[in-house]
């Protein structure tokens, strides 16, 4: 019996219904591209093509009345940078100051879930996921009433005197905190704080719990533990992690609308304004194309940077 | 001394539970707002108590109207985002062949792109196609960005799999429809309802995207974009709440339902 099993285990029997085995091989290599055809091609029509005619929008000139002529005019990438280096330099502040905090705040979270939580981890981790469903607007807007002058968190931190010092640092403004680049930060924390917890959690999840009573067994001290086991083996969360936060957090411009004042407008906001009010499509389409570029040149030399290149 | 020693024991307990209330607090804000009863246009302090908002949460000329856009947006972007990344999934998972790793980047890119860099420049080419902008150049756009989360939802989902279940079903003369429809995807099915879920939040709650290519029509984030400059209506925080809710009870109900069947299956 054991023998003709093994001599044709995946043959099929004579009597299989199933069509011929060569006609179906020939057919089986087309499989996976039939497969990836629709969605590859929708990707390409909509993703990449798009970009492609970007590039061509951002080397013409012309007006909305006359057209636009795609004239090689690389000058407009040199005058959207002379124009609005401060609104790019504050799109990395702004992202790098908010992924600092979310990792910041998102650890301890993702910790807690990871290894403390016991029979409360799904319920966290609903929590946690919860708010993605409920719109990323009227959130944002609650930071509004939050944030409010004279609210309870403004009166709070002014008598620890936080203020004061986020003041000088010129991160608030006075008593305010509405409208100055602290409110912003905080918004941006805020909204991408998820896209933090989640990677951190998967990979400290992954950490196997006996290198934990393993370190202690070699006494080691708990701090000691973290920083020399489980640290290191969260970098793929932490790094994934700081991605996820710092790119949409660098692209943002709603909470820099909603939160903050023209003072604190980010290179989201001037391509938004540039894009459907100005219309002025040339600068706009530079804009985002340097944005684009500045990302992935950081973002490149960070994963080069943090050794983990077969994570993405 | 006990009382320090016990907060330096739980001291990530204490922080992390602190993150969390950072998380939730909005959520509470928009909650006990969605009770109040504000004098004037702006609903950001705290007035009286009501339940009007609750009473009638259509009253608002336009709002419900955007609701069920967004809704109908974001039901076919589920569905088209789902189908297409789940043969993706598949595709990659499945097969060894040639652009795999060309394929991977493309899938790859549309997650590490700031959303404002994709909207303008899907705008571009729909300005130089002519395209009317509205409901289709708004479905178009998020099937593109809801495709990569999915794709990666379900090839997590599929990796995971264990091909011999499918070789035994094949054992057994099951035909290789039969085979997908009764075992292949039964087991991948979590992953494809993880990344559809994914797809419809995602889709529902887009702004940036969609206002670039929206034209005039009016979802339900960019009627609350709108109302942020009028002076927002207390509904608004009503269906701040519903949803919320409605979310949470999905996924606990999700949950319970995925444990039980583990435990049958056990």
């Amino acid at each position: 019996m054991t023998t003709t099993r093994t001599e044709a285990p995946p043959a099929k029997d004579p009597a299989d219904p199933a069509p011929a085995p060569r006609g179906s091989r020939g057919r089986g290599r087309l499989v996976p591209y039939w497969l990836l055809l629709p969605g590859i091609l929708w990707l390409i029509v909509f993703f990449a093509l798009p970009l492609v005619y970007q590039a061509s929008t951002s080397v013409q000139t012309g007006s909305l009345e006359e057209g636009f002529k795609v004239t090689w005019h690389f000058a407009t990438y040199w005058d959207a940078l002379t124009d609005y280096w401060p609104q790019f330099l504050r799109s990395v502040l702004y992202a790098g100051a908010a992924t600092v905090l979310c990792l910041l705040l998102g650890y301890p979270l993702a910790y807690l879930i990871a290894f403390r939580a016991g029979r409360w981890r799904n319920l966290i981790l609903v929590l946690v996921i919860a708010p993605f469903f409920t719109s990323f607007l009227i959130r944002t807007l609650a930071w509004k009433t939050i944030l409010a002058d004279g609210g309870p968190v403004v009166g709070a931190l002014n008598s620890l005197h936080v203020l004061d010092v986020t003041s000088w640092l010129g991160a608030t403004d006075g008593d305010r905190v509405l409208a100055t680049p602290l409110a912003v930060i905080c918004g941006l924390t805020y909204n991408f704080l998820p896209f933090m917890i989640l990677p951190l959690y998967t990979s400290l999840e992954r950490i196997d719990g006996r290198l934990h009573e393993a370190a202690g067994d070699l006494y080691a001290k708990p701090s000691t533990t973290f920083r020399k086991v489980t640290f290191p083996l969260s970098m793929p969360g932490v790094v994934s992690g700081t991605l996820l936060t710092f790119i949409p957090a660098a692209g943002d411009y709603v909470n820099a609308d909603l939160l903050g004042s023209t003072d604190t407008r980010m290179v989201g906001n001037v391509i938004q304004t540039q894009f459907l009010r100005i219309l002025d499509y040339p600068t706009a389409a530079a804009l985002s194309f340097i944005l684009m570029a500045a990302i992935l040149l950081m973002v490149t030399f960070y994963i080069r940077k943090s050794g983990t290149e077969d994570l993405v | 001394m006990a009382i320090l020693r016990w907060l330096r024991r739980n001291l990530v307990v204490i922080a992390g539970l602190c993150t969390l209330a950072y998380l939730l607090l909005p959520n509470v804000i928009v909650t006990v707002f969605s009770f109040n009863k504000p004098k004037g246009r702006f609903n950001y302090s705290w007035q009286e108590f009501s339940t009007d908002a609750w009473q009638n949460p259509c009253d608002v000329a336009d709002m419900c109207g955007s609701l069920s856009l967004s809704l109908q947006i974001a039901t076919w972007a589920t569905i088209g985002a789902t189908v297409l990344g789940t043969m993706i999934a598949f595709a990659l998972v499945r097969y060894r062949f040639r652009a795999r790793g060309a394929i991977n980047s493309l899938i790859f890119l549309p997650m590490a792109m700031p959303e404002v860099v994709m909207a303008a420049s899907l705008l571009t080419l729909f300005l130089n196609m002519g395209a009317q902008l509205g409901f289709w150049t708004v479905l178009i756009a998020h099937i593109m960005f809801c495709l990569s989360f999915v794709v990666t939802a379900v090839k997590a989902r599929v990796m995971s799999m264990d091909p011999r279940l499918e070789q035994a079903a094949q054992d057994l003369y099951a035909g290789p429809v039969q085979t997908f429809l009764r075992v292949t995807l039964p087991i991948a099915a979590p992953g494809i309802a993880a990344g559809a879920l994914l797809a419809f939040a995602l889709s529902f709650d887009d702004f940036i995207i969609t206002n670039f290519n929206a034209g005039s029509t009016v979802t339900f984030p960019m009627f609350v974009w709108g109302s942020a400059q009028r002076g927002t209506p207390v509904q608004i925080n009503v269906i701040g709440t519903a949803m919320f809710l409605v979310a949470v009870l999905l996924v606990l109900a999700g949950m319970l339902i995925g444990k039980r069947r583990n435990k049958q299956s056990r």
